[in-house]
């Protein structure tokens, strides 16, 4: 089989997944979704490594190849094709993509198995996995749209997955209203790019781009903003990023699929498959790395007081993809990049070890009133320890090489740049500092009363459900989290997806060590040869020497700061807290994003719509469109009927009246 | 003899039938009065064709005779309708198609 058809295959499998599930809901037995479901992105993975083998027989400059299924329009100007485009970037895309979402529904067979609505899941969990795949793959801007709007709905659909919980629905609707407005930048940006190129496909437009756009050129940065507008509401940047932590309210399966591996880092993604337009507009590019480097710091800050373990991940998602759109937009393509992969891995598992604390948990997320479970669930703790290693950048593990290689590679650019790394090295304390309050929480301490349980072999069960984050009482029918909880300890699958993500996160670090192997850098290089910077920009090996050791530092430091104030001093952080309690609140009040925005923009709009509803419709549209027309056509009606009496004779009057003026007009007109 | 006493009666005939239509209130002197009219067209129609000494008239003039026939034919059955279902025999008082 060639590439091309390797290329339908992996976004096929998906597909025919999430619709032979959805259609035979009835009919599977117990338990065959969530098997359906991984064997289809299990293939689309298989079809994703057999597209990488036929893209490596290619030669060099052949590693790009098109591949058109039909055109959707051919009019003058507009060339709407289904088209998909392969290279080395989309490829590398869907490796991580598939990789990673295949382990997670592995994750979620035994993870969500006492869910009622488990068939569900998976088609919704499939139906995900096509959009983003569609969305990676995708040959021309139209088709992303597509994917990018698929990839919304999906998100929408899984977050308010637990629909009677209404924490849940709102926290979907507030996803799914700002990815919109992501969708509209994206769509904008479009619009202006196709304006000066003339073409919606990604070849043609990027090939054209210096004879279309002059360097800085006003339209060509507006669209790049609005591509920007669009990645940063995808990708959970500053100001478009209060939908993420909210968005935890999904199971969490989900929030490691969707809302730490995959669909956040589109963003990253669609930078980078863009930089021949962000390298010819390099002000929007600028405005993409301070955005980026502005996340890094605010997520972190946030992650390092906020109570609820789910949100401490959220945020550092947020933080960490902070770092891969500093990255791109520096034009650190291979970094950001190799940093998406290396998060997707060590993120995604810390997304399970959190799930499996919760279960443990009974369902309960607060810090606070967990703790001691490094006895209870000694495979969690592990595989949390892992993650939270790559995670802070520990050596060999592997966030040390990425994100110490995206914070080399800004600093080479030797302009202002520099302050910006300057601000991740602070963002990588911050990082081993939180990611290890978090783990030393929850893991050392004194056993609470589930942990207890646990040791003593039997899984804690509340007394009764109840929403975690208001403490409703839920039953466990459909709609609801089920009545079973599951733990990695127990369920061989769980163990098994969390054990390869786990190997992965030690070692595909060593995809890319500066100097040493560099096959990430070349894998890539065909979709970057038209790049300025690619080969250019390249910190020094002093610089590389100094940013890894540097991270080291930071990163243990961070590790034993954590452990000197959670673990060794248990009323540190209770001191500490009341010393800088003006910072404190500010950090777990999330730097008030959530109340500005509701200050700024969602009270102006609810005004603007009450405004509508009870003056402009009740006085403009009631009164004077509706009733002005009614009462036009009543009194019209009125007139009408006063001539219909009734009366033969009158009837026969009128008849003889108009012939007669009929016949006398005639007369007189004919003499 | 001119055309012109031909066509005063034919007026004078149209007047009388009109005048009925206009001021009787009794379906059936209605039906009569329009009778009248039609016949006065009749004349009319006959009269021209004479002085112009061509037959279309006069065969014009049959064909208003066949449908006068039928509309007394449907008239007077409407009148009998109205009479067996006790309905008043008064154009003034049939008056329900008022808006």
């Amino acid at each position: 089989m060639g590439l091309e058809t390797f290329g339908w295959l992996i976004l096929l499998c998906p597909l025919a997944g999430c619709v032979v599930i959805s259609l035979g809901a009835k009919l599977w037995p117990e338990g065959a979704p969530g098997w359906i479901g991984t064997a289809a992105i299990a293939a689309s993975f298989a079809s994703s490594i057999g597209a990488l083998f036929a893209l490596e027989d290619l030669g060099e400059e052949e590693r790009q190849v098109v591949t058109v299924a039909w055109d959707y329009a051919s009019t003058a100007g507009v060339d709407a094709q289904l088209s998909l485009l392969l290279d080395p970037l989309s490829i590398f895309m869907a490796l991580t993509v598939s990789g990673v979402s295949t382990l997670i529904h592995l994750y979620s067979v035994s993870y969500m198995r006492s869910d009622r609505g488990y068939t569900r899941f998976f088609a919704y969990l499939n139906f995900f996995v096509f959009s983003m795949l569609l969305l990676v793959l995708a040959g021309n801007f139209l088709l992303l749209i597509v994917g990018w709007a698929f990839v919304g709905a999906a998100s929408y659909l899984l977050i308010s997955y637990w629909y009677r919980r209404t924490t849940a629905t709102r926290a979907g609707i507030k996803a799914f209203v700002i990815n919109v407005i992501g969708d509209i930048g994206l769509v904008l940006g479009t619009y202006f790019i196709f304006k000066g190129s003339g073409s919606l496909d990604f070849l043609t437009t990027f090939d054209s781009v210096e004879e279309s756009f002059s360097r800085n050129d006003g339209d060509l940065v507006a669209g790049c903003i609005g591509l920007l507008v669009g990645a940063f509401a995808k990708s959970a940047q500053v100001p478009l990023h209060t939908w993420l932590p909210d968005a935890m309210e999904g199971p969490t399966p989900v929030s490691a699929l969707i809302h730490a591996a995959t669909m956040v880092t589109a963003g990253v993604y669609l930078i980078a498959r863009m930089h021949p337009l962000f390298e010819q507009a390099p002000t929007a590019a600028d405005v993409g790395a301070i955005v980026g480097c502005a996340t890094l710091v605010i997520a972190a800050t946030i992650a390092l007081v906020v109570t609820d373990l789910k949100r401490v991940i959220a945020y550092s998602t947020m933080s960490q993809i902070g770092y891969m759109i500093m990255a791109v937009s520096s034009f650190a393509y291979t970094a950001g990049l190799f940093h998406l992969m290396t998060h997707a891995f060590f993120k995604a598992l810390l997304f399970m070890a959190a799930g499996s604390v919760i279960a443990a948990m009974a369902g309960n997320q607060n810090l606070d009133e967990m703790g001691g479970f490094r006895r209870a669930m000694p495979f969690t703790f592990g595989c949390m320890v892992i993650g939270g290693l790559a995670l802070s950048g520990v050596p060999p593990f592997s966030g040390f090489f990425s994100k110490d290689e995206i914070l080399a590679y800004v600093a080479a650019r030797d302009d202002w740049h520099v302050a910006l790394a300057g601000l991740g090295f602070v963002g990588s304390l911050l990082t081993a500092i939180y990611t290890f309050r978090m783990i030393f929480r929850a893991f050392l301490g004194d056993p609470v009363e589930p942990a207890r349980d646990l040791e003593q072999g039997h899984l804690y069960h509340a007394p009764e459900h109840t929403n975690p984050a208001t403490g409703e009482v839920e039953d466990t029918d459909v709609g609801f989290p089920g009545a079973d909880h599951h733990i990695a300890e127990q369920e061989g699958s769980m163990k098994v997806a969390m054990g390869c993500l786990a190997v992965l996160a030690i070692v595909g670090g060593f995809l890319q060590i500066p100097g040493v192997t560099e096959v990430l850098h070349h894998f890539l290089e065909p979709t970057f040869a038209d790049s300025a910077y690619y080969e250019e920009l390249h910190p020094s090996d002093g610089l590389t020497a100094l940013g890894l050791f540097t991270g080291t530092v930071l990163a243990l430091g961070g590790i034993a700061l954590a452990y000197h104030l959670w673990v060794r001093t248990p009323d540190a952080p209770g001191s500490l807290r009341a010393k800088l309690a003006p910072v404190h609140s500010f950090f777990f009040n999330k730097w008030y994003f959530d109340e500005i925005i509701n200050t700024l923009i969602v009270r102006p709009f609810a005004w603007f719509g009450r405004f509508g509803r009870n003056t402009f419709e009740r006085i403009v549209i009631s009164g004077l469109f509706v009733g002005g027309t009614t009462g036009a056509v009543r009194a019209g009606s009125a007139a009408v009927r006063a001539a219909q009496s009734g009366y033969l004779r009158y009837y026969a009057a009128l008849l003889l009246l108009g012939v007669t003026v009929l016949g006398a007009y005639f007369l007189l007109a004919g003499s | 003899m001119s055309i012109t006493w031909y066509l005063c009666v034919s007026a004078i005939v149209f007047c009388t039938g009109v005048g009925g239509v206009l001021t009787r209130r009794n379906p059936l002197v209605v039906l009569l009065s329009l009778e009248l009219m039609l016949n006065a067209a009749n004349l009319a129609l006959v009269a021209f064709a004479r002085a112009h000494g061509n037959q279309e008239g006069q065969i014009f003039a049959l064909i208003v005779m066949v449908v006068a026939a039928c509309e007394v034919a449907v008239g007077l059955g409407l009148i009998v309708a109205l009479y067996r279902r006790r309905l008043p025999i008064d154009v003034d008082e049939l008056r329900e198609l008022q808006g």
